[in-house]
Parts: structure tokens; sequence; C-alpha cells
């Protein structure tokens, strides 16, 4: 093997690894917050980059229905909920957020689906309407579930990825999808190329990791949310809505998705179900970082990207296996090291 | 503990449903992938459910077993009914293996941990050359007694609902046993199990290799079935769905298996039969709807159906006094033992900056009731969890009988004849008094799981369970026997906990906050059952709040504050004790 082969590798595994990092990130954050695994995480990724990729192309994405179809559910939800006390102020939030929101992002989209948007237009909308489908995924399907085991919670989560799924293949068909390069032109340095487009994957990467860490550092609702995933009924005792942690969680797991997604369409096809597998790798670096740790999850997942990237040139066949095998070895530490000590759990 | 009748009826039903008239040969082959789903979600109900341990994997152990047939009867031309206890050996070895990575991972690491190693093993399953890669091997020979061959769907539904059977009866067996106990009290964490002698990490592997080996038999049972096998049915996707079966059907129930698998495979069926006649056109409908219904039926009944079902049939009376004239042999006292029963010199426990025990001696000897007190804070209970093993001390030494505990788990320290009760009880929940109570006795009994499992530890079993027993009704809780532990008061809960010590048949018991939450009646009761123990020949050493029981009760009292040792001596002394009274009030007296 040569350098330059070594230092092209290295990239590759380098791009695909900050993505990775993302939607570990995404995983980790919602799993602290919400103690649900967020196996839809992939769908998030599908439905941003497809969603991203029609509008480019001019078609008009199943998605913002759905979106309008959650919203509509999950003010049914909001109603029944309020049964015993409907206040008209609480009518009246969930109504715009639930309906009017969604209305108004699918007038949008009809709009500028026929004229075939530009770039930036793309990207938001496509953002806004992931954002919204995560934000009503989780008023329908987990907070009724919130109070329940870990273990309940999963199964949900995998009943939502089996529909989400299902309805990717219903909106997007079963061909991939390529989209748009999102910042082109490229220059070089040394032997090796940098695009646009993987210059744009570092930058965001790097903009959401700190971000995320001034966000949980500095900011209320950051701290909020940290509380939530210490301690539940502590936090709700100190009188942060727990509700609303979970729908914070959720939003920022969808856009994380969606980000991530229309950052990796440019550069590889995707399929309606391309996204498991991302997200399952997304998986491998959470666990690596221990679900807590995110600056051990970024790490992580730059180096399942380089592991792939470097199984990828010299077995691949046995890519997938590698990458996947790799945690035997952490979590082998990991339980070598493990606490003695450990906590009352049910 | 259950009555064996109804699984009769069932069976029998079972064995009918091929006979009646006109039974579409249809509904056999759904029938037969229940049962396979079965065995896989009745290994499940026990390491998840039951045992508190997520495995998104088991798909990979039912690969095991097919690929295992499939290989040894086409290539090399073994007999199927003799790869069926190989196809078992490699899924239970493989669990070993992967069990020996896995299974001391706590949480959310375990799931996530057989996630990975599921999907891995998929992507092995698919790249094999000997396996036939993603083609799979085929023409896999039918199962056969002497010349009929299990061709049909209807011939080898014997096969499959005879595995269904036994092996739920297995299960039974051995969840109703004293390995059983050792494994229905792994949820709960591991101290309460740990301070009895459970070995945990070996019954969270015992349940984990059960499992494999079901998931294993499956597999045989479907190679056989297909007479094909390919890598598709042992992804992370069916890892997944045998777990939300269990779920579904509810997990703690080994017939909540059955009853999920029964419920996903014929839901499945259903929607993919039905659903394109009402919403045609479309590819994937069926998976939609039932992600959702997936998602609805655990709003309406997150503990599964099985339970919900089971709540409308009227309580039955739960099991028989067990006979208490049968006795447990009891530990040796040899008669020269020196006085000195427990030796504690100069301990010390730092955690990080902060030092909760500060070099605290003390002793106590046989025949004695020990007071350990003091504020909050002070250490009494990080004393505890140094004498029992829970933590290890960072310096001095803790002795029984002249013998140094160094560092010795908590499993070796109760074999001594030391016993305790926790501060924040740890009982379970959702097994009756007397199965809590056993597994204080686990140590005093000695059937392993296989013996379990074929009922051959009924006499150890009836020992076990006569002794937990009479320390019951020694305790005064004869009439709750038979309720279940979560249904109790804080303070009889507290009191079972003593019952269950005593089943270790200890020479000294540990006793943290006995009297916190009992009634007048009841401190009285527990004053005169300790003093009882004490002129039993027993020691007891207990931490208290309750300054009026302890005056009364105990024969030394040690002040702990801070951590140090302040005062020693009678309750008299004690009582004046300026240091104490600093400690307690704040002010000198």
């Amino acid at each position: 093997m040569n350098t330059t082969i070594m230092l092209f590798l290295l990239q590759d595994g380098i791009t695909n690894g900050a993505i990775y990092a993302l939607l570990g990130l995404a995983l980790v954050l919602v799993f602290a917050v919400t103690r649900v695994i967020l196996i839809p995480q992939g769908e998030f990724v599908t439905y941003g980059a497809l969603t991203y990729a029609s509008l480019a192309a001019g078609q008009m994405p199943g998605t913002t229905k759905l979106a309008l179809a959650l919203g509509m559910g999950a003010f049914a939800f909001d109603l029944f909920a309020a049964r015993k006390a409907l206040h008209g102020r609480l009518i009246l939030r969930s109504v715009l957020t639930n309906i009017v929101l969604p209305a108004i992002v699918l007038a949008l989209t009809v709009y500028f689906a026929a004229q075939k948007p530009p770039v930036a237009v793309c990207i938001a909308l496509s953002l806004v309407i992931v954002a919204m489908i995560g934000l009503f995924l989780y008023r329908i399907a987990f907070q009724p579930l919130a109070h329940t085991s870990v273990l309940v919670l999963l199964i949900a989560s995998v009943g939502v990825h089996l529909a989400l799924q299902g309805l990717g293949l219903l909106f997007f068909g079963a061909e991939g999808q390529r989209g748009p390069a999102v910042l082109s032109g490229s220059f070089t340095a040394g032997a090796l190329r940098f695009t646009g487009q993987s210059i744009t994957v570092y930058g965001i990467t790097i903009a959401f990791i700190v971000g995320l860490w001034l966000f949980f550092g500095l900011t209320l609702y950051g701290k909020a949310l940290r509380a939530t995933a210490v301690n539940r009924l502590g936090a709700r005792l100190a009188g942060i809505r727990t509700t609303l942690s979970g729908q914070i969680a959720f939003l920022l797991a969808s856009v994380i998705g969606a980000l991530s997604g229309i950052m990796i369409v440019p550069i590889t096809t995707l399929y309606y179900d391309s996204g498991f597998l991302i997200g399952l790798k997304g998986f491998v670096a959470a666990i690596i970082g221990g679900l807590v740790s995110y600056p051990l999850t970024a790490v992580a997942a730059v180096v399942v990207g380089i592991v792939e990237a470097f199984s990828s040139f010299y077995a691949s066949n046995y890519k997938e296996v590698i990458v996947f095998m790799l945690l035997i070895p952490v979590l082998l530490l990991r339980s070598l090291a493990a606490p003695a000590v450990e906590e009352e759990k049910d | 503990m259950q009555s064996r009748l109804p699984i009769l009826i069932f069976a029998l039903v079972m064995a009918a449903i091929p006979f009646v008239p006109g039974m579409p040969p249809f509904w056999i082959v759904l029938l037969d992938n229940i049962g396979l789903a079965a065995l896989v979600a009745m290994g499940l109900v026990l390491l998840t459910g039951v045992g508190g341990l997520t495995s998104f994997g088991q798909a990979a152990f039912v690969g095991f077993g097919a690929y295992t047939t499939a290989v040894l009867s086409t290539t090399y031309g073994v007999s199927p009914w003799l790869t069926l206890p190989l196809s078992l050996v490699v899924s239970g070895s493989l669990a070993v293996l992967l069990g020996l990575v896995t299974v001391r991972l706590s949480g959310h690491y375990l799931p996530l941990g057989t996630l990975a190693w599921g999907l891995g093993l998929f992507y092995l399953f698919s790249k094999l050359e000997f396996l036939g890669r993603n083609d799979g091997i085929s023409a896999i020979p039918p199962l056969s007694i002497g010349s009929f061959k299990m061709l049909s769907p209807g011939s080898i539904y014997y096969a499959i609902w005879v595995a269904v059977i036994l092996s739920a009866l297995l299960t039974m067996n051995l969840l109703d046993s004293r390995t059983g106990r050792a494994i229905r009290a792994l949820r709960r964490g591991h101290v309460a199990a740990e301070a009895f002698g459970v070995h945990t990490p070996r019954a969270k592997m015992l349940v984990f290799i059960h499992a494999a080996v079901l998931a294993g038999l499956s597999g045989w049972l479907y190679a056989h079935l297909q007479r094909a096998v390919n890598p598709t049915p042992f992804g992370a996707q069916a890892g997944i769905e045998y777990l939300f079966i269990a779920v579904v059907g509810g997990a703690g129930y080994v017939w909540g298996g059955v009853l999920g698998a029964a419920l996903v495979v014929v839901l499945k069926e259903v929607l993919q039969s039905y659903l394109p006649l009402i919403l045609p056109g479309s590819g994937q409908v069926e998976t939609i709807v039932f992600g959702i219904m997936l998602v609805a039926l655990l709003q309406l009944a997150p503990g599964g159906v099985w339970p919900w079902l089971m709540s409308f049939l009227p309580e039955r009376t739960r099991g028989k006094k067990p006979d208490t004239s049968l006795k447990l042999a009891q530990r040796t006292r040899s008669p020269g033992q020196s006085s000195v029963l427990l030796q504690v010199d100069k301990a010390r426990k730092q955690f990080g900056g902060v030092v909760a025990v500060n070099n605290v001696s003390f002793d106590v000897q046989a025949r004695e009731i020990v007071a350990l007190i003091g504020p909050n804070g002070a250490g009494k209970s990080t004393t505890f969890n140094l004498i029992t093993g829970v933590l290890s001390a960072t310096s001095g030494s803790i002795s029984v009988l002249g013998n140094k505990l160094d560092r010795a788990p908590p499993q070796e320290i109760v074999k001594l004849g030391i016993s305790r009760t926790f501060q924040h009880v740890k009982l379970v929940p959702d097994m009756t008094v007397l199965e809590n109570v056993a597994i204080g006795a686990h140590l005093r009994g000695h059937s392993g799981p296989i013996s379990s499992m074929l009922r051959l530890d009924r006499a150890d079993e009836a020992k076990l369970l006569a002794e937990a027993a009479r320390q019951i009704e020694r305790v005064g809780l004869g009439e709750q026997m038979h309720q279940l532990a979560g249904s109790l008061s804080l303070g009889q809960q507290r009191i079972v906990e003593i019952a269950r010590a005593l089943c270790v048949d200890p020479m000294l018991l540990l006793l943290d906050e006995p009297a916190a939450g009992l009634r007048h009646m009841e401190k009285q009761r527990l004053a005169t059952l300790l003093r009882e123990l004490r002129d039993g020949g027993m020691s007891v050493l207990l931490v208290e709040h309750d300054m009026g029981f302890v005056m009364n009760l105990a024969d030394r009292i040690v002040v702990l504050d801070f951590g140090t040792k302040i005062a020693e001596g009678t309750p008299a002394t004690i009582k004046t004790n300026p240091e104490v009274i600093k400690a307690y009030l704040g002010v000198a007296a």
C-alpha cells in the first residue's frame, strides 16, 4: 500500500466517521433524556436525504404529507390527554404547532417543488419537514410510554422504525436517489483532493459538536435536559417538564439525522432502507462512547469510519463483519473495567 | 407451582388439530411457524423477561442450529437425529463464548452488544464459502423415523410442538426451583442475591445458554422443515422480531412467549394476505400497519397480552404450606471456638478524598447483641458493606473467628455464617414471601439446573421450602407466606428480610435498620425475637436509629460519628457519654 492510498482511505474514513459521529451524538442524546434507543434514527437520515433529493429534482416529497398527518395525530393525542381541562390557550398552541405549522410547510413545499428550488430552500424545507416528523412521533409513539421500561420503549422504537421504513418505500419508491452537492467546487492539497462536500461535512459536524457542548453546558434548556437524563423524577420535582425535554431531544435528533442524510446523499446513492445500517454504525460509535460521553462518541465514530474504509479496501466482503465485530473487544474492555457496585434497576 | 392440567389440555388440543376435518393445510404451516418462533421467544422470556438480560442476537443462535445441521447432513451425510445434539451443543458453546464477552455488561450495553454481534454474525453467514454464502444450503434431508419421512408441514408439526411443550415444561420447572429463584432475583440487582451466595455471573450465563439452546433447537427444526437455509432469517431484523414477540406476549411468562408468537405470526399473515385487498397497489403497507399496531398494542398493554388475559381469570389460591417437618443440615459449631466472633481492626474506607470509615475497630462476641449507632452519614452502612464484602476496605482488616477476610466476595462471607438485611429493602417484589425467603437458603441446597428441569430436585427443594416456611413462621409472617413480597408493607418487608437472613443458619446476623417502619407492637415483637436468637447462640450486629429500641435491646453499643468511633460501652454508659450527646445534639451537655 502506498501513502496516497492510505491518505485517501483515511480521508474517506474521516468523512464517513464524521457522519457516524453526528448520528452517534443524536442517539446518546435521545437515550440519555428519554431512555429510548432510537432505531428510527436511520429513517430520519433517509427521509432527510430523499426529501432533499426529491425537492431538488422538482418532485413533491410524500414526507410533508406525513408530517401533516402525524401532526393531526399529535393534536388528537393532545386533545385526549387534556380532555378533563380544555383550556383555550392549550388548544390554540396545539393547533398552531401540530396543524397550522405542517400545513404551511405543505403549502410551501407544493409551491417550491413545482419550480426546482435552489439548494438552500431544499435544505431548509427538508430539515423542517423531518424535524416536525421527529417531534410528532415523540408525541404519538413515545410520550404515552414514557413511564415504561427501556425494553418496552425499545420495542416501540422498532415498531416506529418498521412503519417509517414502509412509508419510505411508499414515498420514494425502491429506486435509489442522489442529490446535488451542498457546496460545489474542490481544491487539492498535496495528493489529496478535498471536495466542497467533504469540507461541509467536517464543518457541520464540528459545528454541531461545539453547538451541543455549548447548549448543554451553558443554556437553561440544555441543563434541564441533562437533569432529566440523570433523574426524571428529580427533574420533575424541580419544575422541569420532562415531556418538553423529550420533545427537544427528538427535535434535535431528527434535525441531526436529516442533516446527515443531506450531507451523504450527494456522495452516495441512498435507498429507502439505507438508513438502518448507517444508523447502526452510529450506534457502534455511541456504544464505544458508552452512551454517555459526547467527545468519546465522536472519536469512536471517526475510528469506525476509518476501520470501515480500510476494511472495504482490503476485505470488502467482510466490511460489515469487521465493523460490527469491532465492538466485541471494546465491550470486553468495558466489562473488565466495569464498576463493582451496580445501581438498583427494575 | 402451577397445576399441570391446563398444559395437558393444551397438548391434547394441539395434537388433535391436524385431525380436524377440513383444516386448511396452510394453517398447519402457520402453526409450524408459530411453534418455531415460540421456542426462541421462550428462551427470551427467561433471558429478558425473567433474568433482565435483553438480547437482539437470538436469531444468530437459530442460525447456528440451522447451519450446523445443514452442513453436517448435506456435506457429510450425517443423520438429522445425530445432528440434533450437535446443533444444540454448537449454539450452546457459542453462547458461552459470546456470553463471556457480553453477559457481564450491565444496563443498555447488553442489548446493544448483542445487536452488534447479531449483525456481525449475519454478515458472516452470508459471506462464508462453506455455508453457501447468500444462497445458503439446499437439499437438506427431512427428518425420518424408519421409512417414514417428515416431508409435509403436517408431519413435522408433531416434532415441532412436542419440542415446544417439552421446552415449556422444562423451562417452567427450572424457574420453580433453587436455580430458578436465583435467576428471578437477577433483575433486581446483584447485591441481595450475592449476599446469599448466588454466583450472579454464573446464573446469567446459565440463562444465556438456555436461551441459545432453545434457539438452536428452533433452528434445527427450521432447517428440516424448510429443507434449505439461507442467511436472511437469521439477521438483525429477525433478532428484533423475536424480542418483540416476547414483549408482546408478556416478557415474564413462559406461555406469553407462545402466545406472542401466535399473535405476531398470525397478524403478519393476515396483514399480508388481506391488506392488499383493502389498500391495493402499494408494496409494504403491511409493514407500516404492523409497526403502528405494535406501538398501539404496547400503549394499551405495556406488560404484554398474557398477563392482561390472566387478569381476567379468578384469583387462584396460591400454593400449599410446605411440610415443615423436613430439616436441613445445620452448620457445625465447634464447641471450642473462640468467643470473639467478628473482629474489625482499624478498618478504613475512602471514596476519593472522603473517608467514610476512619480506622474503626470493634468486635462482636458470641451470644451478644451489638448496636452500631451514629447520626446520618456516620459510616454505619459502609461498615456493614465492608464486613459483608460488598465493598473492600482501603486498609485495616476484618476477621471472622480469627480468619481474615481478605477481599473475600459476599458469596464467600455468607458461607462463614454471616448474613444480613439491607437498609433499602432488596426483595424480589413479584416473588412470593416464601420464594424470597428460600433464596436465603440458597447455599444449603445442592440441586443444579439440569436436575431442576427434570424435577429430580424435589427432595432437596422440599427441605429448602420447609426451612423457609419455618423461618417465616418464626418471625410471625405465616399468614403472608404465599403473598407477593411487593404487596407487603415496608415494615413487613423488613421482617421478610430477617427471615431470609435466618435461612442462612447464621452465626452472626447483621441487621441494617430493622425497626424502621415498624409499629410499636411490631418493634417489641422484633426485640423479643432478637433476644431469643441471642439466647439460642446467635450474635446480632445492628444499625438502628430508634434509641429506645437500641437501649433496651443491645448488650453493647458502638457509636460512630463522621466515620470515626467516638464511644463504646453498655447502654447505660453510652447514654451519659458527653461525646455521644454532643454528636447527636450538637452541644456539650
